[in-house]
């Protein structure tokens, strides 16, 4: 990604050495010049903060007093604190169990719309629609209405005669309310398996239709392989996305993670531990664990993915 | 990419095993029934995932006796605007126009911010060779997996130290300074995608980088421009955490916030209002899917970018 190939092109064109040190020198300046924005953002809004939580993460710090230096305690107190790992629980069942799922029904509406049919473009739009919409205040107060007591879903479900008496209050159903929820926004991998799925050669299914292949086999040995770059991308996206959640959090259990602590995510709890308790430090303590838990995921990605997904970077 | 010289046109279907394809042969009445079972699976599939959108919508022209309990019908006898009325008057004084002004002016800031600072600092990533380039890319399309929490508390120290929370340049500084990779990152793949011998021909001709960004990349970059534009709108639109975390007095609240608010306060008393607040605030959004959703759905597909 460093070297384009158009540096060799234009110093090839160009007539005399000087000339061409010129304009590598102005380059620069203008290089840096352009990246002027970016990289006061970068140093000001992303490296600083950075360095400084990791320094506040060995502190204890309200805000209004000066940090006063207390070494890992910050670290060692998270795992005896029982919301902490709490929220951890909470974090990684959303995660395992949403993420997959979330796939899964991407991949499947993609494939479904992956043919030439009237109304494709349709079908698209209103699947992506509720990606758009799903992290908003709004359609979080509005599931909560949906499962809350005697809700629609409630109803719905009292029709095949199950009764659970709403979603929000009860501990044991919270989580399956926000993994619907999140599962529900299946659009936005869907668009991007749509276009992995177009990127597939069609001559592949027929040759091994000719071949007597059923679709069980063609999804095993051409779909799933060819689509692997995709999937990867998709999986590690709304991986790192998933850890992430907030907002939908926050408003279904009032900004507290209830009933029983039962949606006190991740996140949720970093802010109320930061922004309510005024302890900075130890929020900052729980960033740092994030970063380095999402890191870790990441490299693991990376590694197994050797394993399983095949880039053909020359079949194009 | 997508101009692969296969032989052969895509086929709807993968399971007939004819070799030969011949498209005037698409009415057949096996590809007829096919072609029905699709479209009633796809149907029941689209009516199922905009339904809470759709019950939404209903329960906030419906009267609150009409909403949850037993009567939860999509369509009421009893529509009128009530609710909206309620929703309208806003809450601790301050009325909902002023929160849509205030989504407004944050939503409007961030498009321009970082249709600005995207632009001019991917031209940089993708157009200009200059050393540490590539390595100032991978630290971009790093803070691309970066959690946001680790920086938040920083951040709202340092603002807190300036005297600036509780007013917009938090929440807007950092779309100015190009902060959201997502948009550099689309900037620089749609950049590379245009002809080399573009910029190589103005070079020759004389023009320095500011005209070239300025008279011949930006033009050309017209569909990436328009797909920021829209998704800097709608997630500056939707965003909760930074108001929450910056904002105090309620007559600087954009709408998620105010809609908290509102909630709190009625709790729910008032069921009909809240809903109507909900599709007040989702409204933009929805106006913007309806009449970008080509591009939406485009730019989400050929960038890779997340709703």
């Amino acid at each position: 990604m460093t070297q384009s190939p158009t540096l060799s092109r234009r110093t090839a064109s160009a007539p005399t050495q000087p000339r061409k040190s010129r304009r590598r020198g102005a380059d620069a300046r203008a290089g840096y010049t352009f990246l002027l924005p970016w990289l006061l953002g970068f140093i000001a809004l992303t490296v600083g903060p950075m360095i400084s939580s990791l320094y506040l993460s060995f502190t204890n710090y309200n805000l209004f007093d000066a940090p006063k230096w207390i070494g890992f305690d910050n670290y060692v107190t998270l795992f005896q604190d029982e919301r902490f790992l709490q929220s951890v629980g909470v974090t990684m069942q959303y995660v395992v169990f949403g993420t997959p799922l979330k796939l899964a029904a991407a991949l499947a509406i993609a494939m479904l719309l992956n043919s030439k049919r009237k109304g494709q473009g349709f079908y698209r739009s209103a699947f992506y629609a509720p990606s758009l919409i799903g992290a908003s205040v709004s359609i979080a107060i509005v599931w909560k209405a949906m499962f809350g007591d005697s809700g629609p879903v409630d109803q719905g479900l009292s029709f095949f005669g199950i009764n659970l008496g709403g979603w929000v209050g009860n501990p044991n159903m919270t989580m399956g309310m926000m993994i619907l929820l999140t599962v529900w926004q299946f659009g936005a991998p869907m668009v991007i398996f749509l276009a992995g799925l177009k990127q597939i050669p069609v001559d592949l299914y027929e040759a091994a239709s000719m071949d007597g292949a059923g679709p069980v086999r063609k999804f095993m040995n051409i779909t799933w392989p060819m689509l692997s770059p995709v999937i990867f991308f998709n999986l590690l996206m709304e991986t790192i996305h998933a850890f992430q959640i907030f907002a939908s959090a926050y408003i279904i259990s009032n900004g507290e993670g209830g009933p029983a602590g039962s949606t006190l995510f991740y996140t949720l709890y970093l802010y109320l531990r930061g922004f309510s308790d005024f302890r900075m430090g130890y929020a900052s303590a729980m960033a740092w664990l994030l970063v380095i838990v999402v890191g870790i995921i990441t490299l693991i990605f990376f590694k197994t993915s050797k394993s399983w997904v095949h880039y053909s970077g020359d079949a194009k | 990419m997508t101009t692969m010289a296969t032989p052969t046109q895509p086929r709807a279907t993968t399971t007939t095993p004819a070799p030969v394809y011949n498209p005037k042969s698409e009415s057949t009445l096996a590809k007829r029934i096919k072609s029905t079972i699709f479209h009633i699976v796809a149907l029941a599939l689209v009516a199922m995932v905009l339904y809470p959108a759709l019950w939404m919508i209903s329960a906030s022209f419906k009267p609150n006796s009409e909403i949850g309990g037993a009567n939860n019908a999509l369509w009421s006898n009893n529509f009128s605007f009530d609710n909206f009325v309620t929703a309208m008057e806003g809450i601790g004084g301050v009325s909902t126009l002023t929160f849509f002004t205030n989504s407004l002016i944050l939503a409007v800031g961030a498009v321009v911010g970082t249709v600005l600072s995207a632009s001019i600092s991917a031209y940089a990533f993708a157009r200009i060779n200059f050393p540490g380039r590539g390595l100032f890319f991978g630290m971009m399309i790093a803070t691309l997996l970066l959690p946001f929490h680790v920086v938040i508390i920083p951040q709202y120290i340092v603002f807190q130290q300036l005297g600036l929370v509780d007013t917009y340049v938090p929440l807007l500084i950092g779309k100015f300074l190009a902060a959201d990779a997502f948009f550099v990152f689309l900037m620089v793949q749609f950049m590379r995608g245009l002809p080399a011998e573009l910029d190589e021909a103005a070079r020759i001709d004389g023009a320095g980088h500011v005209r070239i960004f300025g008279s011949i990349m930006l033009p050309l970059m017209k569909p990436a421009l328009i797909s920021t534009s829209i998704f800097s709108f709608i997630w500056s639109w939707n965003d909760f955490l930074g108001p929450l975390l910056y904002l105090n007095t309620p007559d600087k609240y954009p709408l998620p916030l105010a809609l908290r608010l509102f909630v709190d306060q009625t709790q729910s008393s008032d069921y009909g209002a809240m809903i109507a607040m909900s599709v007040l605030a989702l409204l933009p959004v929805l106006v913007f899917f309806l009449v970008f959703q080509r591009y939406i759905v485009e730019g989400v597909s050929t960038q890779g970018l997340k709703g």
